[in-house]
């Protein structure tokens, strides 16, 4: 038996002290420590303060703690402004949990990432069939980043130096691009009208639904963004795409959207999963890795079956091979939230899609109309819309949240600085398929009390 | 065609598009029983999508096949270097899905997230401790993706400075990551790449003359992609901010030096870390990750929205800093992977890290010595977490190459290592055992390496055609670049 | 083991392995390509990146580029000139730069500004002599 000092020094670190003395000996150093002899002696092994370890059932008594810190997680919660709770089935999870996919890394090696590589042109298929693109990536970090991208190519290819913002769009997707923007040069203009952009602008970027949750005609914005000679970007969320109209048919030249949201619970806004497809002739010019389908090599094992494969491809166009003039510097990006993403678009097929979208409309429709329906309670409209709605109440947006959630109930987000009128005084209510029925006649309940009080 | 398992042949030839019949469905979506809002208007909708039609059990099985063609640090010895592919402990996983942490929404408010927010404001403060910066946002979503917004720091800067317009220039060794001169260049920079010495480490007199009032800032790989320790990186540090430029560290090989040294210590003024790398969390096949950026008190308002901190009255909350990059991203990054990266720093604390450095180390170094002769070494000093060998020899001589060594290693059961990186290196194999590789798990790994070097000898051809006991053998790349198919079509198969 | 390259005898050639052939019926003109050594390095050649009629090449700089499965190498322009023609045919069948680097895998053709420059390029011992060295 070996006592616990000479033993491996962790769980995660199978080493013992025997080892350590045999292959020191092995190496012909006296000890770990003389293996860093090349780090500065007077800065080396400093004094560094972190909390105690622990042993794994402490450390899930904590993090168990720690979850609870957070809100009751089933408690009702009508937040959406870019990230939904979706109904996700099961064997999503289920499945990207198998650790040959989870601890694997990018497929340098496709002999043995035929599952990572298989999964990712899945993920591509999927992704066009749902943008109506000709060819997507593989996935980047999320959909702001991914629009951000979006410009870059825009700006690239028109070689024009402004790209213009539709609103109303989401305000994190303004910041990212004008961060992303700043650094190559680029002006933003956030634009109230299709009228607004010019023969200067590389792009027109329009989100589908908008950030009030409207839907929008992108085939009209398609033609203005043409008209002078721009790109246009759609950034549609993919769920809305299994009912709405598919960007590519309406004229986009490029789709981003965010993932995550069919992937998994919302975990905080991440992992989250970055959509990016476009047209065939921007492919050369897409960010991110795409996955290739080819065939065996005739004399590649002497087989001579030339079986079907996946490899990464187009890699011409990256970081580690083209450095400094690399259409992106993306490397590590979200690989297993696509194969999740795939997986539940796929378990959910086509009427699956299409029926969870309707199940959506049909619940946000609903609430929204009880909402309406009770003295001192609006609900704005600018449009058709699909899950997200304007609620107006007899007290001020921020005191109505207030009272919600003194009542356990996550009111929507407030928005009521926005420039829209319709969004003067109001919250922004998120209803999906997802959303329990009683989470909404608690809601109804909650909002006539306070109503009554005002 | 008989059965559907991973072993068929020619598995690969048919998607799940291809596998499905019109009717069958995976899972059941309620019916709508209330009152049936009209729909918007047809031209706003569509017909339908083109999807596969799968019963459950046949897509479970059609995804348990694909990961059975596939390798996983749970499937054996994965040594890819520059990747610190160690064991991913199955409790960071149990943690991050608890509903407390899964379903919180990134738009609520602060008080509702205090769980997740703790969390970040200790991991941040582990890391700016373990650092020596204790600056940090952890919204980066991976190592580049932190090399971003450090760089970005470092213009808006400059900018504060008025020396944007005149500090045009990144000065980048020729060995880094290509992440770094592509990171470099997004962020309107010019790259000057600066030539390895012979001992493996940054030239000094290059980067003495090349430094001007024209350079931004230096990114260096510390320890570098060669497995070396830039010896003097703190004199250089001491040069670079004479000179009026920062010094940017890629900390993706932070695992060796866990515990052991700082950067703020030696001079750094910014850099970021791969959580996905050192903290032990999945990589997903590639990604999700998370790169945290930390840096210097001067560069800190410029760190990119948000950051986490705590007021007087011991809330946690997400700020943007004053003179911040803004947002890198929608949200505030991949919080689940950050969950994961503090169970793991939770789990070794500061023993346990100075432990896991060391063992990398260790174990990098008994590659090293038990390879010796086999191939060759370019840079023959001790390393650090990694080592790179080259084939070069052997191409020269027997015409094989490094990637059909790496090829004849998948025969063998390993994972290949890193190949081809860093470019400095000829035919090069970079091989990263991490900590938590047994002895003998390493023995083997090696006597295999040494065993496809005599085979390159006796028999190349074997080499040329390998692997042969791999789902699949080589794939023509050529055509794949040259006809791109991209994505399933009707009558692929 | 070292591969014998071609290295034709009526061919000029730069130190960054393009060949140049003067047209005999148009001697103002020329076309271009890369070499054998060039495309054996380079690996297989996957798509090229080539300069339209009508563009203004000049002597030294990059006039184009040439992608493979693995790397990415730029085309330098051997002499001043207009390019004339370029090889259409490598649109779709790139390969032909590796199958037939001097014939159908040839790139651009230009009018040359000044034949002059000519007398700067390598002859084919000259040529063979500097693969050598590799
Ligand atoms: C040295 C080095 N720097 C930077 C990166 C980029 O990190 P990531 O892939 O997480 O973007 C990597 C790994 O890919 C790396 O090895």
């Amino acid at each position: 038996m070996s006592s616990r000092s000479s033993g491996s020094p962790h769980p995660y670190i199978p080493a013992t002290g025997a080892d350590r003395a045999r292959m020191l000996e092995r190496i012909g150093a006296p000890d770990v420590g003389a293996l860093f002899a090349d780090l500065p002696a007077a800065m080396r092994d400093p004094a560094i303060h972190l909390p105690p370890a622990l042993p794994e059932p402490e450390l899930i008594a904590l993090m168990e703690e720690l979850a609870g810190a957070n809100a009751d997680p089933w408690r009702p919660d009508f937040l959406g402004a870019g990230a939904y709770r979706r109904s996700i089935p099961v064997i999503t999870a289920f499945l990207i949990g198998r650790s040959e996919f989870a601890t694997s890394y990018t497929p340098y090696q496709p002999e043995i990432s035929q599952g990572t590589l298989q999964a990712a042109f899945e993920y591509q298929s999927v992704v066009c069939e749902l943008t109506g693109m000709d060819v997507s990536n593989a996935g980047l970090y999320d959909v702001a980043s991914a629009t951000a991208e979006a410009c870059l190519l825009a700006a690239r290819v028109t070689k024009r130096r402004i790209v213009a913002l539709l609103e109303p769009i989401h305000p994190g997707t303004v910041e990212v691009v004008r961060a992303y923007a700043r650094g190559a040069g680029l002006r933003v203009d956030t634009v109230p009208s299709p009228e607004a952009i010019g023969e200067e602008h590389a792009c027109l970027v329009a989100q589908q639904p908008d950030f009030l949750g409207t839907i929008v005609d992108l085939e009209p914005l398609a033609a203005a963004a043409h008209g002078v000679g721009a790109l246009f970007v759609a950034v549609a969320d993919p769920f809305a795409l299994g009912l709405l109209r598919a960007p590519g048919d309406a004229g986009a030249d490029i789709v981003t959207g965010e993932g995550r949201d069919l992937a998994g619970p919302p975990n905080y806004g991440g992992p989250s999963l970055g959509l990016f497809a476009a047209r065939t002739k921007y492919l050369r010019q897409m960010p991110g890795r795409i996955v290739g389908r080819t065939r065996e090599l005739a004399d590649g094992n002497g087989r001579g079956e030339e079986r079907t494969g996946y490899v990464l491809t187009l890699q011409a166009r990256e970081q580690f091979i083209r450095r400094e003039r690399a259409t992106s510097n993306v490397s590590t990006a979200q690989a297993l939230i696509a194969v999740a993403f795939t997986i539940t678009v796929q378990a959910l097929g086509p009427n699956g899609m299409r029926e969870s979208a309707v199940l959506c409309y049909q619940r946000a429709h609903d609430a929204a109309s009880r909402i309406a329906a009770l003295p001192g309670y609006e609900t704005p409209e600018r449009g058709p819309w699909f899950q997200e709605f304007l609620v107006r109440g007899p007290i001020p947006a921020a005191e109505l949240a207030a009272r919600l959630a003194a009542r356990g109930i996550g009111a929507g987000l407030d928005v009521s600085a926005r420039p829209e009128p319709e969004a003067r005084d109001a919250l922004l209510f998120a209803v999906t398929e997802a959303t329990p029925e009683a989470h909404v006649d608690a809601l109804i309940g909650a909002l006539a009390e306070i109503g009554g009080e005002a | 065609m008989s059965g559907s398992g991973p072993g068929v042949a020619d598995f690969g030839a048919r998607l799940s598009f291809d596998r499905g019949e019109p009717g069958r469905r995976a899972v059941d979506v309620p019916s709508w029983a209330g009152e049936e809002a009209p729909l918007p208007d047809d031209r706003l909708l569509r017909e339908s999508v083109r999807l596969p039609e799968l019963s459950q059990g046949g897509l479970v099985r059609y995804y348990t096949a694909l990961s059975a063609r596939n390798y996983g640090i749970d499937s054996g010895t994965y040594p890819l270097g520059s990747c610190t592919m160690k064991y991913n402990p199955k409790v960071n996983d149990t943690v991050a899905s608890l509903f407390g942490f899964a379903r919180a929404h990134p738009q609520a408010p602060a008080e509702d997230v205090q769980g997740t927010l703790r969390i970040q404001l200790e991991l941040g403060n582990g890391l700016g401790e373990l650092t020596g910066l204790p600056n940090v946002s952890l919204a980066p979503a991976a190592g580049a993706h932190g090399e971003l917004a450090g760089v970005f720091m470092v213009a808006r800067a400059l900018e504060d400075r008025g020396e944007l317009e005149t500090r045009r220039r990144i000065l980048v060794p020729d060995s880094a990551h290509g992440t770094n001169p592509a990171t470099a260049a997004m962020a309107g920079f010019k790259v000057t790449q600066i030539p390895t010495g012979a001992d493996g480490s940054l030239d000094r007199a290059t980067i003495q003359r090349e430094l001007d009032e024209t350079v931004a800032a230096v990114m260096v790989t510390a320890p570098n992609t060669l497995g070396l320790w830039e010896r003097g990186i703190e004199e250089v540090a001491g040069l670079i901010h004479d000179a009026g430029g920062y010094l940017y560290g890629d900390g993706a090989n932070f695992n060796a030096i866990m515990g052991r040294v700082r950067f703020g210590d030696l001079g750094f003024d910014v850099v970021h870390l791969n959580l996905h790398k050192s903290f032990s969390t999945p990589h997903g096949g590639g990604g999700p990750g998370a790169g945290p950026v930390l840096c210097s008190e001067e560069l800190a308002p410029y760190l990119p929205t948000p950051v986490v901190e705590e007021d007087d009255d011991g809330l946690v909350r997400l700020v943007a800093p004053e003179r911040s990059i803004g947002r890198l991203q929608q949200f505030q990054g991949n919080a689940a992977v950050l969950v994961r990266a503090y169970a793991y720093m939770r789990a070794l604390g500061l023993d346990g890290l100075r432990a896991a450095s060391g063992q990398a180390v260790l174990n990098a170094n008994y590659v090293r010595a038990l390879l010796h002769g086999h191939y060759d070494l370019p840079y023959d000093r001790p390393v650090l977490h990694e080592v790179v060998f080259s084939g070069s020899r052997q191409r020269r001589e027997l015409g094989v190459r490094t990637y059909d060594i790496a090829k004849r290693l998948i025969d063998h059961g390993f994972h290949p290592p890193t190949v081809y990186f860093p470019l400095i290196v000829e035919e090069a194999l970079m091989i990263e055992p991490t900590e938590s590789e047994p002895p003998e798990a390493i023995e083997a790994l090696v006597e295999a390496l040494i065993s496809v070097a005599k085979e390159a000898e006796s028999d190349p051809d074997t080499l040329h055609h390998a692997p042969w006991t791999a789902p699949i053998g080589r794939l023509d790349e050529a055509t794949a670049a040259r006809r791109p198919v991209l994505r399933w079509q009707e009558d692929s198969e | 083991m070292k591969a014998d390259y071609e290295v034709p005898d009526n061919l000029l050639y730069t130190d960054e392995h393009e060949w140049l052939r003067r047209d005999e019926e148009n001697p103002d003109q020329a076309t271009i390509g890369i070499t054998d050594f060039a495309q054996d390095n380079v690996g297989d050649v996957v798509y090229l990146e080539l300069p339209p009629e009508g563009d203004s090449v000049s002597a030294g700089e990059t006039c184009g580029e040439i992608e493979s499965a693995k790397t990415v190498s730029d085309l330098y322009a051997p002499v001043d000139g207009v390019v004339v023609a370029t090889n259409g045919d490598l649109e779709d069948q790139p390969e032909l730069v590796n199958d037939s680097p001097y014939g159908d895998g040839w790139m651009i053709r230009v009018r040359m500004a000044d034949a002059a420059q000519l007398d700067d390029l390598l002859d084919a011992s000259a040529y063979r002599a500097l693969i050598e060295e590799h």
